[in-house]
């Protein structure tokens, strides 16, 4: 009977051993498939589990991880809709946005950098804390900046010119990602549709990754610095002085604003029609510059580039293979040049900044639950776009147009500002979008900003980047000022 | 039947079985602490906090292990040593597993809470197990009542169909109960089935292993004496139409062909036996929608309909994504989410023991259990008498199977099943049940001792 006994001991091994094998296929070979699957919930219930790194502005959090007494432990508490666009939400179902997103891996503890930390969890048998991050926003001027905007659809971004910090990144109609964060499904999903579905997109960061604005006037900055780095213009370049400009090879004609010349005489200084704003000379001037010349300029101050900051930003396009007619458009920031309104505020900063082009950041450390530093983003060169004496040409021209130029609503007393307006045409009968970028004060620039209002500011085609998109600047500025 | 003489034996005899019960004091130390390191570790992961709670899901089972192993001093001193250890450790994990749901449940606001009642049934099963031992002196008393046996298994397999007391519990009917005690007869009808075909097969062996005609390679027993392996191929069909579960049938036919196959060495029983099983389960998934339905949720559980199906794959997958969320080392007691598998204190508790120990914890209980079903292959292998050989390896076999069925399907190797996994799974016939099983055991491996004592 031993021999049976024997056979039925293999027969017994031979089971266990399949069902070592199966165990090894799922836990082994197919963990990471299993784990990855729509209807596994665990990956979201771990993420959840460790108490998530705060967001602090200023040193003061903004976004928490309160211990609460469910499945998910800790329920994400977002105290203001303030800084929704740039945080984003982190959601059990919807997903992940803005920084709650691109922090991932530090806020939730898991970053390599964390590796000692992770280690020490694993021995102590508690889940990892996620680190903090600190955010460059002052939040003075992000509440300026939000309340200077009102109930206006669109943006405001403020750099410090020497760094690249963001100061203030608002975007509207925004979100309350406390919505988002919740921890019924219902409830979220429903939330998440209705901010979906909503024709003005609240969920879209309209600073760095909306659909692109045209910049308008604006854009003679970046058409200016291209004439001055040319080396053929000065700020007193005679430039020729017509009622309208018939577009090359077309039958359309370019007007300035007023519809008539841009002052009296024959010709008009580059100086003087960057301070009016006039578009005949800017058309042209364009077209004698050339496609190649003015893409080259705006390379340089960050178009075309998909800058991280750490939130992917949309890539301002100044467009390719044009025909002249269509590079005069371009002149005045028309035809098919569109722009973030970072990117604005970037062409501000690097003028304020002497030509040099500091690349933007909006994070300003990340601080591990225990302290320690994990990393401390410093300032960076992204380009050197234009000499100093260009710089400083422009800046004169930009205190000029806002001392007794076009963009006069942005004057404050005391302070030099330099700033540019833009009023873009989008379509026949479409409200404009309406423009301000410049910086304060000019002699020692603190802040460059780029303003951006969405359809004419609810003035249709009558609102301006003057009186609209001006004053709103001028608050923020103030409030870095005041500081 | 032995042939091997009574000097040679006394020697093989000792070193292949270690009786002492002071090395069984050791072990049942080390296991103890163990069971209470794990309800420590899964206080502190899940509380973040230690409390005397803890004392009350250890000290019982561990003072009453020690109560087994003082009646084993006393009564059964030849006895195997590990075998009761073994059974405590898987028992103590158990309870550190259902308390951990436990607390997991009680955290959501639920209120269906299992490690209170399993505490207390898993000390009633030890006592009943020292009872057993006290008061069976010889276990060869068993050897005169085969029929009797026999026919309260088929009365105790039967019962859960009975009107009123049957109960069915997701689709299987396996239950008996009166209000709130349910009872799962057919957990202790294994035990008498192995009695009864122990006892049967010793008397009948001669006549089924040596008279038949030879058919190419395999002796084929007389037509007659087919007549015991249909009739329980036959009864083991019924099981599974009466109770509606595959695991059940599969487990009581494979007992009774592997003591059919051990009595008689033929591989003939085997072969039609396994053919006939593989059949009847294949008719069965065509003819009855309750088996056919668990077989689609075995052979596509990913699929979206099968997943979504009442009754389909979602416990199944739910249980893979738990052992594959635990990977190779586990994400350590109170760290995973087990409580997301259903029935993860009972049926799954495998599931949920692969979440929280990882593929290395899976590994080592699997290898627990091979260990003490190893064991009484080994009392089997060394027992100088017929019956006590068929009975030890019957049980042992029972074990090892029940537990190979329930992890393949908890694994999905094999379609699911209503079995409990022996000595974890929350329920108290299934801890009774195996707590007599090994009971027996003991007292079968002390009295090959005291044969070659004497």
């Amino acid at each position: 009977m031993n021999k049976q006994v024997r056979r039925v001991g293999l027969a017994l091994t031979a089971m266990f051993l399949a069902l070592f094998a199966m165990a090894s296929s799922i836990q082994v070979l197919r963990s990471g498939d299993l784990y990855k699957d729509s209807r596994n919930v665990r990956a979201s219930y771990e993420t959840y589990k460790t108490q998530r790194g705060a967001i602090l502005v200023d040193g003061v959090p903004v976004v928490e991880s309160v211990p609460v007494n469910d499945a998910y432990r800790f329920n994400r508490e977002y105290e203001s809709v303030l800084y929704s666009p740039v945080i984003g939400y982190f959601s059990l179902f919807s997903g992940a946005a803005g920084i709650e997103y691109e922090m991932n891996s530090y806020l939730s503890g898991q970053s390599s950098a964390q590796f000692f930390e992770q280690i020490n969890a694993l021995l102590d048998g508690k889940p990892v804390t996620g680190a903090a991050v600190e955010l460059t926003i002052d939040p003075d001027v992000q509440r300026a900046a939000w309340d200077a905007l009102g109930n206006r659809k669109g943006a405001v971004v403020a750099i410090e010119p020497a760094t690249g910090r963001i100061l203030a990144m608002v975007s509207k109609p925004t979100f309350d990602a406390n919505l988002l964060a919740a921890h019924l499904y219902g409830p979220v999903t429903d939330a998440d549709k209705t901010y979906i579905e909503d024709e003005d997109d609240p969920l879209i960061n309209r600073a760095i990754a909306g659909d692109l604005y045209h910049p308008g006037s604006t854009f003679k900055l970046v058409v200016a610095a291209a004439a001055l780095e040319s080396g053929q213009y000065t700020a007193t370049s005679e430039l020729e002085n017509l009622q309208r400009y018939r577009l090359p090879r077309t039958f359309s004609f370019v007007e300035n604003s007023s519809g008539k010349t841009c002052g009296p005489g024959e010709t008009v200084t580059l100086e003087f029609a960057l301070i009016k704003s006039c578009n005949v000379p800017f058309a042209m001037l364009a077209v004698a510059l050339g496609e190649q010349r003015i893409r080259a300029q705006a390379e340089l101050m960050g178009f075309g580039s998909e800058l991280v900051i750490p939130l992917p930003v949309t890539p301002s396009i100044y467009p390719e293979n044009l025909e002249d007619s269509q590079v005069a458009l371009t002149g005045f920031g028309q035809f098919d040049v569109r722009v973030s309104p970072l990117q604005m505020a970037m062409v501000s900063a690097s003028i304020a900044n002497q030509g040099v082009l500091m690349r933007p950041q909006l994070v300003d450390l990340i601080v591990a639950s225990n302290l320690n530093v994990l990393s401390q983003p410093e300032p960076e060169v992204f380009s050197s776009p234009m000499s100093k004496l260009t710089a400083g040409f422009l800046t004169r021209m930009m205190v000029d147009s806002v001392n007794s130029g076009a963009a006069s609503k942005a004057q404050i007393e005391g302070v030099a500002v330099a700033g540019k307006t833009g009023t873009a045409e989008n379509g026949i009968n479409d409200p404009y979008t309406l423009w301000f970028t410049g910086f304060a004060p000019a002699e020692a620039p603190r802040v460059a900003v780029a303003v951006v209002v969405e359809d004419g500011g609810g003035a249709g085609q009558n609102g301006t980047g003057n009186q609209i998109a001006a004053p709103i600047a001028r608050l923020v500025i103030e409030a870095v000022l005041k500081k | 039947m032995s042939n091997v003489s009574l000097t040679t034996a006394i020697p093989m005899l000792l070193k292949a079985v270690p009786r002492s019960r002071n090395f069984e004091a050791v072990l049942l130390f080390w296991v103890a602490g163990i069971h209470a390191f794990a309800l420590a570790q899964v206080q502190l992961a899940v509380l973040q906090k230690m409390s005397w709670d803890m004392l009350f899901f250890w000290a019982p089972p561990a003072i009453t292990a020690a109560i087994v192993h003082y009646i084993l001093r006393k009564h059964a001193v030849g006895a195997d040593g590990l075998m009761l250890p073994l059974a405590y450790l898987l028992n103590g994990l158990g309870i550190a597993m259902i308390y951990r749901l436990d607390l997991a449940e009680a955290a959501r606001g639920g209120i269906e809470i299992y490690a209170d009642r399993q505490v207390w049934l898993s000390c009633f099963a030890m006592i009943v197990a020292a009872a057993v031992v006290r008061l069976v002196p010889n276990h060869l008393v068993l050897r005169r009542y085969p029929y009797l046996a026999g026919a309260m298994a088929v009365f105790l397999l039967i019962l859960p169909a009975a009107p009123v007391i049957g109960k069915t519990i997701n689709g299987a009917t396996l239950w008996v109960g009166v209000g709130e005690l349910s009872f799962q007869p057919g957990e202790v009808a294994k035990i008498l089935l192995a009695i009864f075909f122990a006892g049967y097969l010793v008397s009948k062996k001669d006549t089924l292993s040596e008279i038949g005609s030879r058919l190419l390679f395999m002796k084929v027993p007389r037509a007659k004496d087919l007549g015991p392996i249909l009739l329980f191929w036959a009864a083991s069909l019924g099981v599974l139409v009466l109770q509606r579960d595959l695991g059940t049938s599969i487990l009581y036919f494979g007992l009774f062909l592997v003591m059919i196959y051990t009595a008689t060495g033929r591989a003939f029983y085997v072969g039609a036996g396994l053919t006939m099983m593989v059949t009847g389960a294949l008719v069965a998934s065509r003819v009855f929608d309750y088996v056919g339905r668990r077989f689609d949720a075995w052979l596509d559980p990913f699929s979206a309909e099968n997943y979504n199906a009442a009754g389909g794959s979602y416990q199944l997958v739910q249980a893979l994504f738990g052992m594959a969320n635990g990977d190779v080392i586990g994400t350590g007691l109170g760290g995973g989410f087990p409580q997301l598998i259903p029935l993860a204190e009972s049926d799954f508790i495998l599931a949920a023991m692969g979440e929280e120990l990882g593929l290395a914890g899976l590994f080592a209980i699997l290898a627990v259990y091979l260990l003490l079903v190893y064991r009484g292959l080994r009392i089997a292998n060394s027992h100088p008498d017929d019956f006590s050989r068929l009975l030890s390896i019957g049980l042992s076999f029972v074990i090892g199977l029940q537990l190979f069925v329930v992890s393949a399907g908890v694994m999905g190797l094999l379609p699911m099943t209503g079995l409990t996994t022996p000595f974890m799974a929350a329920g108290g016939s299934s801890l009774v049940a195996n707590w007599v099983i090994i009971a027996l055991l003991l007292r079968i491996s002390d009295s090959s001792f005291k044969r070659v004592e004497a």
